[in-house]
């Protein structure tokens, strides 16, 4: 997952202030204007500032909910629909703390506003693996101690995971990317680094993609 | 050792009494010194040592109901053994819940407001247009500032109808809304008038005899249970308050005994905890009682400040922590965030959540600045002659900036002589933060210490062997010269080309601290099933897993099978976690009421079996019947036949067995690189040798050192707090601008944890907090920075612009 794909997706500061028909203005990549014009234009009407309904299709399932247009996807997570996993730190895309995927691409969820989200599939922490069916991720995490007071946690979850689905055979440079952007304050990094890459060499012996062994079976896209 | 200086610091950190609304509590070591008294005793032998240096046996006076002595590491089942951390699976599946994560039945959202001058009296405050923003439930505005210095004299404070303002962000009002978008629309419809005064936000315009006076007389702060805070018998001219000093033999003498001085000034910056979960707490007011959820470091602390805030028994403040997203020292007590919630909360009659943001976090709390004038000497043979410190520092409108401890307690020295000021400045307030003031002053002292041992043309490692009688520390050095390439390094400045290589080392220095306020009650259902609960609160250090692995040695049961529930005051009372005190606290009292549950579990079921209690025993999850094995039971079989459905045995930590002065340390070895070019430094590798008593469970110790040790790379590097002079306010109140370690700057880390068997209790346990890397790393870096390029680095952070200043490559030096 390289910085720019990230960035694509990450807007809030006029977001919050203008609402969705101005967003392209600050938006840096043309991808990311076209998509974001095709996305406010013909799937999300311009409504606001009251509440308007929208139907979010997280971890293979669709929540209607009613959010103000500046509301983002993590409050939306959070507030609206219960699903705590996915932490709000700094509030404005420095952390990845608020890491989850759209279409199986890591997005700040704190950066993107819910309306925007569209028909794209979420996917959070919830619907990586589950405490009785962890991931093999989550498991080398809890087996190597990757982790303290686990606020960070969920982020760096959703990037790793997304490392070992697009890359399964990665470096510690690769790790080290991978989480280039997720803040940690308990000093977990070199346990993070440990477990993704012992997972990486358990899934390249066992021979198999990743997402057929993944606890609950939720990678979506 | 100074042991008049090391009694001062442990009275200090477990001080509670901190929260300055709330009562003092009793000292520990008075609460239970009737049980003490009273309670019969008998002797056992106890292991006693280092393993690496050979252990023994000593013999200990302990109460009668102690259980028997634990052995070596090596030879228990669960206690000592790697453990995986026993809520791991919840928090990697996000599925614990914060404090942040809770959300009530109609709770509300609320957002505080903050001062938008760093000085000054507040004219008014108008609320109207807040109030009638459609969903605020409640206002509230804020009549006392809770966490900054008090006058001593309040007859002296400026008449105001609020609070004075001393600083940018000093909270002054709060709106409770039905969501936190419309909490923070309210927010910033409150209108605030203020007669501006002169102010200062810089410690060295501070200490002028016409900077603006931050408080109109002497004012003073106490500690909190994580440290902190400052001596309030000393005087206070201006901002300058101090000195607190103390005085061992005569360093005039000393200095004049010496062969070598040394006389250096040393600067470190102010530091953010940077919790990524903000202070917060969710309120619930209700007649019969106060239900608090906070993101504290002491539900404790939390309790007792709420009842005395608010004139409540404690019995009707119930406070909740049951997963905690770091804290690092700064969160104790109710807080003004905790107060206003629970004030919203009962206006509003609902429950409310007020959770700080990014910016105001980084505003609640501080690790002090310092500037440390450090003189040593020394004879040709290696033995110190005399140490004087003076430190000044700023804990903004607070106090406990001194740096004192490490000069005071590392290095056996006949004379000394330190001298510590807190200067005020209209800035946040300082707090306990992960070892506070030691790694001011272990940035000064070990490079000082290794300037000695240059000029006695001593090896660092060698010299320090001659001035500390630790032998943990002793050990440490050993394992430094075994497993790194200490050996191999260069003379200083003697790499050639632009980007430089050097070694060193750092020694790093913390004490126990026990907490009796520390109980645990353990119980067996007659299904087997085993439970413990305890106020206790896990903040990411792993107590849960430590407290689980005791009970589970008791009987022999896989620690995952015990069920463990902390961090709620209706549980018994639980040590604050501060200052490394949780684990050598709360581990004996966890051992003891399992050891007392399983006798009382023996003593109920021998009768149905025919036997004495006393020919039963316990081991791999069975009762056995110890002179007929044939004889044996599951756990499950043998709860079966409790006549009674539960059998519960509650205990409390007893005093250390000895009232020996301990302390904690390590050594910690760092390899950087240099970028003459660019000023840029990156850390390559470090080896950390610690010791923290008995290591109960080595897997997670090792996650604390490594966070240590990254977060004292981070604070040698990168972190600093930037004023603006001109306006008063943190330019880089959020994580961008305050960077942080990430994790393209992570080196390799080695850490080996030593075994140090004391004999104090009955699991003789000790935290690693504060020892675990953040006390050394600023000065091992600056020490191989030196062993690099030949030139000091006596100011952190290293930013390349610090760096290239130091070397005389800045523009600055250029242009001179």
């Amino acid at each position: 997952m390289s910085d720019t794909e990230k960035r694509t997706v990450t807007r809030r500061g006029f977001l919050k202030a203008a609402g969705a028909t101005a967003a392209s203005t600050v938006v840096e990549s043309a991808q990311a204007i076209t998509r974001d014009l095709r996305d406010a234009t013909s799937q999300t009407p311009v409504h606001g500032p009251g509440a308007v309904p929208i139907t979010l299709y997280i971890n293979g399932s669709p929540h209607t909910i009613s959010v103000e247009p500046r509301t983002t996807l993590a409050e939306a997570l959070r507030d609206n629909l219960a699903m705590t996993g996915t932490k709000v730190v700094c509030d404005r895309g420095s952390c990845s703390a608020s890491t989850v995927w759209l279409d199986k691409i890591p997005t700040l969820s704190c950066m993107t506003l819910a309306i925007d989200v569209g028909s794209r599939k979420i996917t959070t922490i919830e619907g990586i693996g589950t405490p009785e069916h962890l991931h093999p991720l989550q498991a080398a995490f809890v087996k190597h101690d990757a982790l303290q007071c686990g606020f960070c946690t969920p982020g760096m979850v959703m990037s790793c995971v997304a490392l070992l689905e697009q890359n399964p055979n990665p470096n510690l440079n690769d790790v080290k990317h991978a989480v280039s952007g997720n803040l940690c304050r308990c000093g977990t990094y070199p346990k993070i680094f440990a477990a993704t890459l012992e997972v990486a060499q358990t899934q390249k012996s066992l021979a198999q993609p990743l997402s057929s062994t993944n606890g609950k079976g939720v990678i979506h896209g | 050792m100074d042991s008049e200086a090391l009694e001062q610091a442990q009275t200090k950190a477990p001080d509670h009494s901190a929260q300055k609304a709330a009562q003092p509590k009793p000292a520990p070591a008075k609460a239970a010194a009737p049980a003490a008294k009273t309670e019969a005793k008998r002797t056992d032998s106890f292991l006693y040592g280092i393993p690496q240096l050979g252990t023994t046996h000593v013999d200990r006076q302990v109460p009668i109901s102690e259980p028997p002595p634990l052995a070596a590491n090596p030879d228990l089942k669960y206690v000592g053994k790697p453990t995986p951390r026993y809520d791991g699976a919840l928090k990697v599946t996000g599925s614990g819940k914060y404090t942040a994560d809770i959300h009530l039945p109609g709770m509300l959202y609320a957002h505080m407001a903050g001062a938008t001058i760093p000085h000054g009296k507040i004219l008014s405050i108008d609320t109207t247009a807040a109030e009638k923003l459609p969903g605020v439930k409640a206002v509230h505005v804020i009549q006392h500032v809770l966490g900054v210095a008090e006058l001593r004299d309040p007859a002296k404070e400026i008449p105001s109808r609020y609070p004075i303002v001393r600083y940018y962000g000093q909270p002054i009002a709060a709106v409770a809304a039905t969501s936190q978008q419309a909490a923070n629309d309210a927010v910033a419809l409150i209108k605030v008038k203020y007669d501006a005064f002169p102010f200062v936000v810089e410690r060295h315009a501070a200490r002028a005899v016409d900077a603006p006076l931050v408080y109109p007389g002497p004012a003073d702060e106490a500690g909190t249970a994580g440290g902190g805070g400052g001596p309030a018998d000393v005087p206070q001219v201006g901002n300058v308050h101090g000195p607190a000093r103390k005085t061992v033999g005569s360093v005039e003498k000393g200095f004049a005994e010496a062969d070598v001085v040394v006389e250096a000034e040393y600067f470190t910056q102010v530091q953010t905890h940077s919790a990524l979960e903000t202070h917060g707490v969710v309120a619930d007011w209700k007649p019969e009682e106060l239900t608090v959820y906070a993101s504290t470091q002491g539900t404790a602390s939390v309790r007792d400040e709420f009842a005395s805030y608010f004139k409540l028994p404690k019995t009707k403040v119930r406070v909740i922590t049951e997963y905690m997203g770091g804290g690092f020292g700064a969160k104790f007590g109710a807080g003004n965030e905790g107060v206003v919630a629970a004030e919203l909360s009962r206006k509003a009659k609902a429950p409310v959540r007020l959770m700080l943001d990014r910016r105001q976090e980084h505003i609640v709390c501080n690790r002090p600045d310092s500037h440390q004038h450090l003189k040593i000497g020394a004879k040709h043979d290696g033995t110190l002659t005399a140490m004087q410190l003076t430190s000044y520092g700023t804990a903004g409108v607070g106090t406990g900036a001194g740096t004192a401890g490490p000069v005071t307690n590392m290095y056996k020295c006949p004379n000394l002589l330190t001298e510590e000021y807190d200067v005020f400045i209209n800035a946040g307030p300082g707090a306990a933060f992960r070892a506070p003031g030691h790694p001011q002053g272990c940035f000064a002292l070990e490079q000082s210490i290794d300037d000695v041992a240059e000029k006695l043309g001593m090896d660092p490692l060698e010299f320090r062997g001659k001035i500390d009688e630790s032998p943990a520390r002793k050990v440490e050095r050993q394992l430094i010269l075994e497993k790194t390439n200490w050996r191999n390094r260069h003379a200083a400045g003697t790499d050639p080309g632009p980007l430089k290589r050097g070694m060193g080392i750092s020694q790093s220095v913390w004490y126990r601290f026990v907490n009796l306020n520390s109980s645990c009650e353990v119980r067996i259902s007659k299904d087997g099933s085993v439970e413990l609960m305890s106020a206790v609160q896990d903040i990411g250090g792993g107590i849960k897993t430590v407290l689980a692995q005791c009970v589970a040695e008791e009987f022999g049961i896989p620690p995952q099978s015990v069920v463990i529930r902390v961090g709620d005051t209706r549980y018994p009372i639980g040590p604050d976690s501060g200052g490394s005190i949780t684990t050598g606290s709360i581990s004996p009292a966890a051992r003891n009421a399992a050891h007392q549950a399983k006798m009382q579990l023996l003593a109920a079921i021998a009768p149905s079996l025919g036997v004495s209690a006393d020919q039963l025993v316990v081991a791999d999850g069975r009762v056995s019947v110890a002179s007929d094995p044939s004889r044996s039971w599951t756990l499950r079989q043998a709860a079966a036949k409790m006549p009674t459905d539960e059998i519960s045995a509650r205990a409390t930590r007893v005093p250390d067995y000895t009232r020996d002065r301990i302390t904690y340390g390590g050594v910690d070895y760092v390899e950087v690189a240099v970028d003459t070019e660019t000023g840029r430094v990156h850390v390559e590798k470090v080896f950390g040798a610690h010791d923290c008593g008995r290591p109960m469970n080595p897997l997670g110790v090792i996650s604390q050192i490594n966070g240590g040790i990254l977060q004292g790379i981070s604070y040698a590097l990168f972190e600093q707090r930037i004023m603006d002079a001109g306006k008063g306010y943190m330019m880089n109140a959020n994580l961008e601008n305050y960077k942080i370690i990430g994790a393209k700057e992570i080196p390799e880390i080695e850490v080996v944890l030593i075994e140090n068997y004391i004999a104090q209790s009955s699991t003789d346990a000790a935290g690693i907090g504060e020892s675990a890397g953040i006390i050394a790393l600023a000065a091992a870096v600056a020490n191989a920075f030196y062993n690099a390029t030949g030139v000091r680095m006596r100011r952190i952070p290293m930013t390349p612009a610090n760096v290239l200043d130091a070397l005389g490559k800045s523009g600055k030096e250029m242009h001179a």
